[in-house]
């Protein structure tokens, strides 16, 4: 690892932060102090030694929660990422690689998507099929498969514009050799950004639909509900809806620190991308 | 220009018209009966087709998209499911806290993100720029609610100094509607701020990678002169871009700031009658912010060409 050496201190601190977290949130049935749902002291009670962030709304362990909460934002988050990810990549580079119609018909479509804010879109399908965990996780994974979509298409045209592309294709490669062993391996680190970034937006819009009382359903912890339920607590002068929301932030911000750096590596006027 | 003009105004209403049909059908043809949402657990079949034709379920959906979009021609945005009443009286004084709320923070975030983004590419490397690239780090990754009640802790409960709640009467006075909304505005310029801050700066500073700002130092003028005067009208295109890409995202970001102030604006109205499943009303405010985001991409193409003659006789 000669990279390693010259890694900065902010993608440390950010890999130091998203691997506590999600790390955490994995093993939380097993490190949590408490039960996810046991009631252990009075509403919003002050941080003790027995409980290190205080109770919530209905004397729950607030670290307990907070750990089983960003276990369930993170698992919605990463599946919704996996199919915007997998769609929007496959159709990007397929029109990327086909062209001509099929590109201009799957551009134009998801132009008009793309005329509507996400929030709005989201908001109108969550009224017609309600509000329940795989219809969040389908919906989200859809329509930031818009944003993925061109992403990828833009960065397999600047690929597939290359020299052994045209080689490849002169050969009489079929397409799914060229998407497959040609365009997709040096079309990744960009790719991999764009799924950190994805995962970044997808997170925080879950904790938002789920702070509007649109997403995840109690009794199921998870962070945007948590800072709903704890948000009257502000107004007593308590941290308590500060907790989750500090906990949102933090993962964004780790996960937003190993994408620059990735992204700035990438474009490094050298050229030399890095070695996957 | 006056082709070129109207031909963006046209793709506005384009996408608008493909947006309001895409949008009705979506709401129709998406499996769940409007009917049976209403009526749950009571619902017998008599019932069920008794309000299916109260509602007009049982015409054809094409049919009932002409009678709506003629209705919303005519200003008539249809009935709320919920309360009864009609949804132009429930969102249009809605609407009007919202343009508030939204134009308040664009008149703050907007000259702010400029202007220090332009502050940040003149001292590159300097104290404001590692100050202000941190903020936004910060602010690009922390949800609106926590920046809400972060302030709201701080400047409501611990100082004192305004009111936690926005809650606006139609009878207060023009001060006292300043201070209940100084506390969501500010939260709102905080959201939109960075993205707006970083891009004006990247674009001010590949500008000047050029060789005519080269020049322009050579020939001894002094830096604030050369980013006022030539790097700043080449680089406005993607501002413009971006300052109406976070305006639009203002109409839409107001929404969870809305909740969390408990300001009594469209978005909230719009979040309630998601959970209650009220689809006239969703539809009606679905259309409006998407008409209001359509509108700014108008106005940011436009203001674009004035600003760049070059994207004028771009083939």
């Amino acid at each position: 690892m000669a990279q390693s050496a010259r890694m900065p201190l902010s993608v440390v601190v950010g890999t130091g932060i998203v691997v506590l977290m999600v790390g955490g949130a994995l093993l939380a049935p097993w490190i949590a102090p408490y039960h996810e749902a046991q009631f252990i002291g009075g509403v919003w009670d002050l941080p003790s030694a027995t409980s290190w962030l205080g109770t919530d709304n209905d004397g729950r362990d607030m670290f307990t929660r907070l750990l089983f909460g960003t276990r369930t934002t993170v698992s919605i988050a990463a599946l919704a990422t996996a199919i915007a990810l997998s769609i929007g990549v496959s159709l990007g580079f397929l029109v990327a690689a086909v062209g001509g119609w099929l590109d201009a018909l799957l551009s134009r479509a998801v132009d008009v998507l793309l005329a509507m804010p996400v929030l709005i879109s989201a908001l109108i399908v969550l009224s017609v099929l309600g509000t329940s965990t795989p219809v969040l996780i389908g919906t989200l994974g859809l329509l930031e498969a818009t944003r993925v979509y061109f992403v990828a298409r833009a960065v397999a045209r600047s690929v597939g514009g290359l020299p052994f592309v045209q080689v490849a294709r002169v050969r009489g490669e079929g397409l799914a050799w060229i998407i497959g062993r040609e365009l997709l391996p040096n079309a990744l680190p960009p790719l991999i950004a764009e799924g950190g970034l994805r995962f970044c937006f997808i997170f925080l819009f879950i904790a938002s639909l789920s702070f509007l009382g649109l997403g995840v359903q109690p009794p199921t912890a998870d962070l945007g509900s948590m800072v709903r339920e704890n948000a009257q607590a502000i107004n007593f002068g308590l941290f308590a809806p500060l907790y989750p929301a500090a906990a949102i932030g933090l993962l964004t911000v780790g996960v937003n620190l190993i994408v620059d750096w990735l992204l700035a590596l990438h474009a490094r006027p050298t050229g030399h991308g890095i070695e996957l | 220009m006056t082709r070129l003009l109207l031909q963006r105004i046209g793709l506005g209403l384009l996408s608008l018209w493909v947006i309001s049909a895409l949008l009705f059908f979506a709401t129709n043809l998406l499996p769940g009966d409007v009917a049976a949402a209403l009526l749950g657990q009571q619902a017998t079949p008599a019932s069920l087709a008794r309000l299916r034709a109260v509602l007009g379920l049982d015409q054809p959906a094409w049919l009932r998209y002409l009678h709506w979009l003629r209705g919303l021609l005519h200003g008539d945005l249809g009935v709320s499911l919920a309360s009864g009443r009609s949804v132009a009286s429930e969102l249009l004084p809605r609407l009007g806290n919202t343009l508030l709320l939204a134009s308040l923070a664009g008149a703050v975030a907007v000259p702010l993100a400029v202007g220090l983004g332009l502050l940040c590419a003149m001292h590159e490397g300097g104290l404001v720029d590692r100050l202000a690239s941190l903020l936004c780090v910060f602010t690009i990754s922390l949800p609106e609610f926590f920046l809400g009640y972060l302030l709201i802790g701080l400047f409501a409960i611990q100082l004192g100094w305004l009111p936690s709640l926005a809650i606006i009467n139609p009878g207060m006075t023009l001060p006292g509607r300043l201070a209940a909304v100084t506390l969501p505005t500010c939260t709102l310029v905080l959201v939109v701020l960075a993205h707006m801050l970083r891009m004006t700066r990247a674009s001010v500073l590949s500008v000047m990678a050029a060789p005519y700002v080269e020049m322009a130092y050579l020939k001894g003028l002094k830096t604030s002169t050369v980013i006022l005067r030539h790097a700043l009208p080449n680089a406005a295109a993607p501002i413009i871009a971006v300052v109406t890409m976070n305006l639009g995202y203002l109409v839409v970001g107001v929404v969870v700031v809305e909740v969390v102030f408990v300001y009594p604006g469209a978005g909230q109205l719009m979040v309630d009658a998601v959970a209650k499943r009220d689809l006239p009303l969703v539809q009606a405010c679905g259309l409006i912010f998407a008409a209001i985001y359509i509108a700014l991409n108008v106005v940011a193409d436009v203001l674009a060409l004035y600003a760049n003659p070059r994207l004028r006789h771009a083939s």
